[in-house]
């Protein structure tokens, strides 16, 4: 029996705000324990929540950029349930007049394109950390509260995916567009990231939805892709066997590589939402919504066309190059210390992208940066280095993370220019060599190579190659 | 939707709602709150005498909208102050009991 | 004249004069307190070297030429309002040793002001009570009948303001809490406008309902706290940014041609017939005063109690969740596991009438009955308040009684919590609309207890209020009565 799959995400952001959503309380990352916080994250008692504007601009903005429509007057809900790192044992959120709802994201797929619907966007706060002790001795849990009321935004999505490939390339698509339009950072060893996935399957061919299984805390594109291929299976196995699936909600066991069933009886939850008193609905007016759509960043498709506009790159390269927010920074950034933009771009696309994939590392975590990599095109540019020592200084580069100048100078890989010092390489060799250099002069090309890597491998490749060539080119005459 | 007919509040209903609110009682407990509270509730079910069917609620008395901080940092906390009050606490963490599952 | 016995504002005047000094004053109120917490338990902490040191410091303060009103002035301050470094446990075991790292706004205005903070006050249980007999600690003393109730839930402050321990108290009021016990104990108590003071730091209960307010022996006295607490908070998305009118300069103001409307729906059977004519007899001095009184019809009032109970107890559950014994207060001992933590702590940390209304509120937004209790009441809720914005059309103020019956005895209406209730009849309205009305004392049942008169006024009308109010204090003035202490 063949089985098709059924998919929908929920994806948290962490938003790029400086402070909390309902305090003034740092968001940097990596503080130690309980160092961000204040009476207000800490839900002590007697404290009200004030609501961050920047992060109403950031989940507009969201909804925006996910075409959804806008709720006029959007307000907050609270949702009660008890846990060790929610201190007031609820979390303001939205439920009753989400901020964005009924939009779409579109996702390329090969040869065509796809859109899957977002549901809602809406605004919410992030609970704090929940860690065991080092001992592990007991099983007792240490509860750090920086996280706590953390901006999230919450994008909801249609169960519009079919495939795993589909749900890999929402994520991806999605991260991306919220890099492009600068509401959240996106690192996902910050966890700024987080997905649920609700999984059904159903008999290809069928209408009907089979019974969908909620899966979460899954903190990384790979593990929710590894998740969904597991969970798909295990369903198509039980109803193979003649079981049925329950509806449940399962957590992923990542020391198991599986999927596994919480308790749902003494779990069963019932979020009792109601209005949150402490705070006032938000209006959002047809001129503050288009102040925001005037204060887009810009976005991929635009960031693209003016690439090859700007910079007159070919379409191939700005696709590339636009791939993703960080990478694309970091071509202008280079481009502010040396402007080669067509170098600057075969320099990335090629050797920069390989590492970065390497090394599963983002733009911003190469050891390389802009200023480096344009210093070294700089370089070749003023014919201080060859092309071809420079893929040599780039690889001692990642490596050292020392800087193209002091590579250069350390390594004694200056080019050779000097016309009369390569002119007596030069003589030299083709002394060496009278019997190619007969054959040359008798008509026959094809030899001449072997002489310019002679000259090459006598200065260990730092002779200028344009002034090997022509020189050569003259003493063959 | 379920009505405010009046039917009683059981003894189940009890230590359901007793189980959301974390509360912990004891048979008598559970005796008594199920009486007092099929009492109330049944105090309450007046309202029914009222047609709402065109009324908007009210979950704010006064009305006001778009109420914001800027986004701008102030000073937090000491850890020493946050844990000040702590029961129990660890590495400048609160220590609480086991956790029987992630959520 | 005793010190203790002055008026704030008598206080004031001796202050600004060097009649006397601060630490005179605040030694008389701490030696007026001792003498009588035996009786009256009205105190669950007190620092009397921390209040005299507020006193010095007060009066050197007086010495470099500041003159702000409540300098130097004692002020007790309800416990389920957070106060930096003192304990803060809201009539709780729960919150039994809870110390707030913060002041809540209140606080911080007051001490700006150089007022003298003298201790924190009894109170019912996270201020779910309307007799003050469901505090973990003491019960309260009714300072004219010891065996009788002061009222709740700011039994303490109002019990402590009638026996002259103290001439200024903050209350809170979620349904009648600051009027009742005001009422009960022969003293002046005002609930503002929902959002005229800032409820930062104030211990929620029901959000939507709550405000601060102060407690006196007099109208002119309340309206100085009223002018030194209200304001915009930015810190309270609630607060409104409205500017803060000078209250005092209310008082004195002519109040013929105002129209005052009394509601007979707030005149019923069951009601106490001395504390009904009292009432009318006030309402009469009103009128001799200049006022046109009309009888209106508030129709919606019968359903006050439900609307208001479904609502607070909804937000209170969800206020309470907080209290566990993960982050700060009480937790029980040896837990199996954090559910085992919770529901042990709770069960142990909180008293029957606060466990009730979780429950119940609880049950109100669960799945299924939400639509029902919840939403129903929030409906109700709009009929309620647009009862008084009718009214509002064509009156300045409202006119009822406070209470059904004068204070009742200590245990009377223990055993049925709906009987505790239905004494609320009077006052919660208000906070569901979320007007401003204060009682003001109107004269003494047969058997000498106090009886109040409330008044009510449409948003942001507390001048109003203070007008009308301190006219007819003016012309009947049983303020100079004192209890039998």
């Amino acid at each position: 029996m063949e089985y098709e799959p059924v998919i929908g995400m929920e994806v948290h952001t962490e938003l790029s705000t400086e402070s909390k959503i309902f305090c003034g309380c740092s968001t940097a990352f990596g503080s130690p324990p309980n160092t961000q916080v204040c009476p207000v994250c800490l839900g002590m008692p007697g404290v009200l929540p004030v609501l961050n504007k920047k992060a109403v601009e950031y989940t507009i903005r969201t909804a925006m950029a996910l075409s959804c429509r806008i709720t006029e007057q959007t307000s907050f809900d609270r949702k009660n349930y008890y846990y060790p790192d929610l201190p007031k044992n609820y979390q303001i959120s939205q439920n009753y007049a989400c901020l964005g709802y009924d939009g779409f994201l579109e996702i390329a797929l090969g040869d065509h394109k796809k859109k899957i619907g977002i549901t809602n966007v809406h605004l919410e706060e992030d609970a704090g950390k929940n860690l065991h002790p080092e001992s592990g001795l007991t099983d007792d849990s240490l509860v750090d509260l920086n996280r706590a009321g953390m901006p999230l935004i919450e994008i909801v999505s249609e169960p519009d995916m079919r495939s795993i490939e589909e749900a890999m390339a929402y994520m991806t698509t999605l991260k991306n567009l919220l890099q492009y339009i600068e509401v959240s950072d996106c690192k996902m060893q910050e966890g700024h990231l987080r997905f649920e996935v609700n999984i059904s399957i159903r008999p290809r061919g069928t209408e009907k939805l089979g019974t969908k299984v909620e899966i979460k805390n899954l903190n990384s594109m790979k593990t929710a892709i590894r998740c969904i291929e597991h969970e798909l299976e295990r369903q198509a196995e039980t109803l193979n066997q003649g079981g049925k699936v329950h509806q449940e909600t399962r957590l992923w066991d990542d020391a198991h590589n599986a999927t596994r069933a919480m308790r749902s009886k003494e779990f069963a939850q019932d979020y009792r939402y109601f209005p949150e008193p402490d705070l006032v609905d938000v209006v959002i007016s047809p001129e503050w919504r288009e102040e925001i759509r005037r204060n887009l960043p810009e976005l991929q498709d635009a960031k693209k066309e003016r690439f090859i506009r700007e910079y007159s790159l070919p379409e191939y390269d700005a696709a590339i190059l636009t791939s993703s927010k960080p990478l694309a920074d970091y071509f202008e950034k280079c481009l502010t210390v040396h402007k080669n933009p067509k170098a600057t771009s075969n320099w990335i696309m090629t050797e920069l992208l390989r590492e970065l994939g390497n090394r599963e590392i983002e733009p911003d975590e190469c050891p390389v940066t802009p200023a480096q990599l344009a210093g070294m095109i700089q370089m070749i540019d003023n014919s201080t280095i060859s092309g071809k020592i420079a893929k040599q200084v780039f690889s001692e580069m990642i490596e050292s993370g020392k800087g193209p100048e002091q590579i250069v100078k350390e390594k004694g890989l200056v080019q050779i220019s000097n016309e009369d010092e390569i002119g007596e390489i030069v003589k030299r060799v083709m002394e060496e060599n009278p019997g190619v250099v007969e054959t040359i002069r008798g008509g026959n090309q094809k030899p001449f190579g072997f002489l310019v890597g002679q000259v090459m491998k006598l200065t260990r490749g730092k002779a200028n190659p344009r002034m090997v060539n022509d020189i050569l080119r003259k003493n063959l005459l | 939707m379920i009505g405010m007919n009046g039917s009683k509040i059981s003894r189940d209903d009890i230590q359901h709602v007793a189980l959301l609110s974390r509360l912990a009682f004891s048979e008598q407990e559970i005796d008594s709150f199920t009486r007092e509270l099929n009492s109330i509730l049944d105090y309450f079910t007046k309202l029914n005498e009222l047609d709402t069917s065109n009324v908007q609620p009210t979950s704010h008395s006064i009305e006001m909208t778009n109420v914001f901080r800027e986004d701008a940092r102030k000073p937090s906390l000491t850890p020493e102050e946050a844990l000040s009050n702590a029961p129990d606490q660890e590495n400048g963490c609160f220590k609480v009991p086991k956790i029987i599952q992630e959520q | 004249m005793d010190l203790h016995e002055l008026t704030a504002e008598q206080a004031i005047g001796k202050l600004r004069k060097g009649e006397i000094s601060s630490v005179e004053l605040t030694r008389a109120i701490l030696d007026r307190i001792s003498e009588l917490e035996p009786r009256i338990h009205a105190y669950l902490a007190l620092d009397g070297e921390q209040s005299i040191s507020d006193a010095e410091k007060a009066d050197q303060r007086r010495i470099r030429g500041d003159n702000t009103p409540l300098l130097g002035i004692p002020v007790s301050i309800k416990d389920n309002i957070c106060t930096r470094g003192i304990k803060t446990t809201c009539g709780s075991r729960i919150l039994s040793d809870f110390i707030p790292p913060y002041d809540a706004t209140v606080v911080t205005k007051l001490r700006e002001a150089g007022a003298v903070l003298i201790g924190k006050t009894n109170m019912d249980e996270f201020a779910m009570g309307s007799s003050t007999e469901n505090s973990a600690f003491q019960v309260t003393r009714n300072p004219w009948d010891t065996g009788r109730i002061p009222g709740g839930s700011s039994g303490g402050s109002a019990a402590a303001v009638a026996a002259d321990s103290v001439p200024l108290a903050l209350g809170s009021d979620t349904g009648g809490s600051i009027r009742a016990p005001a009422s009960y104990c022969g003293v002046v108590g005002v609930k503002p406008t929902y959002g005229r003071v800032s409820r930062y730091g104030l211990v929620a209960y029901g959000s939507s309902l709550d405000q601060i307010g102060p407690i006196a022996g007099n109208v002119r006295d309340s309206a100085l706290v009223l002018n030194a607490i209200a304001g915009y908070d930015p810190r309270d998305s609630t607060s409104a940014e409205l500017p803060v009118p000078d209250y005092t300069a209310a008082c004195g103001r002519e109040i013929r041609g105002l129209k005052i409307g009394v509601p007979r729906e707030y005149f019923v059977p069951g009601m106490d017939p001395e504390v009904q004519n009292l009432v009318k007899t006030a309402v009469q001095k009103l009128e001799e005063l200049g006022a046109e009184c009309v009888e209106i019809s508030l129709p919606h009032t019968d359903y006050a109690i439900s609307c208001y109970y479904i609502c607070a107890m909804a937000e209170a559950g969800s206020n309470l969740a907080r209290y566990d014994g993960a982050h700060y207060g009480y937790r029980t001992r040896d837990a199996d596991n954090i559910i085992d933590m919770y529901s042990r702590t709770r069960a142990e940390g909180f008293g029957t009438e606060v466990k009730r209304r979780i429950m119940l509120g609880t049950y109100a937004l669960s799945a299924g009955y939400y639509d029902a209790y919840y939403l129903k009441a929030l409906k109700v809720r709009t009929l309620i308040k647009r009862d008084f914005d009718r009214a509002f059309e064509k009156l300045d103020l409202i006119a009822t009684p406070v209470t059904p019956t004068a204070a009742f005895k200590i245990g009377e209406k223990t055993a049925d919590p709906l009987l505790m209730y239905l004494s609320d009849i009077f006052t919660i309205s208000l906070n569901l609309a979320g007007m401003c009305g204060l009682s003001v004392p109107c004269g003494f049942t047969g058997s000498g207890l106090p009886v109040g008169l409330q008044l009510i006024s449409d948003i942001f009308r507390e001048e109003t209020l203070f007008s009308a109010a301190f006219a007819y204090e003016q012309a009947a003035d049983h303020t100079r009565k004192k209890p039998p202490l």
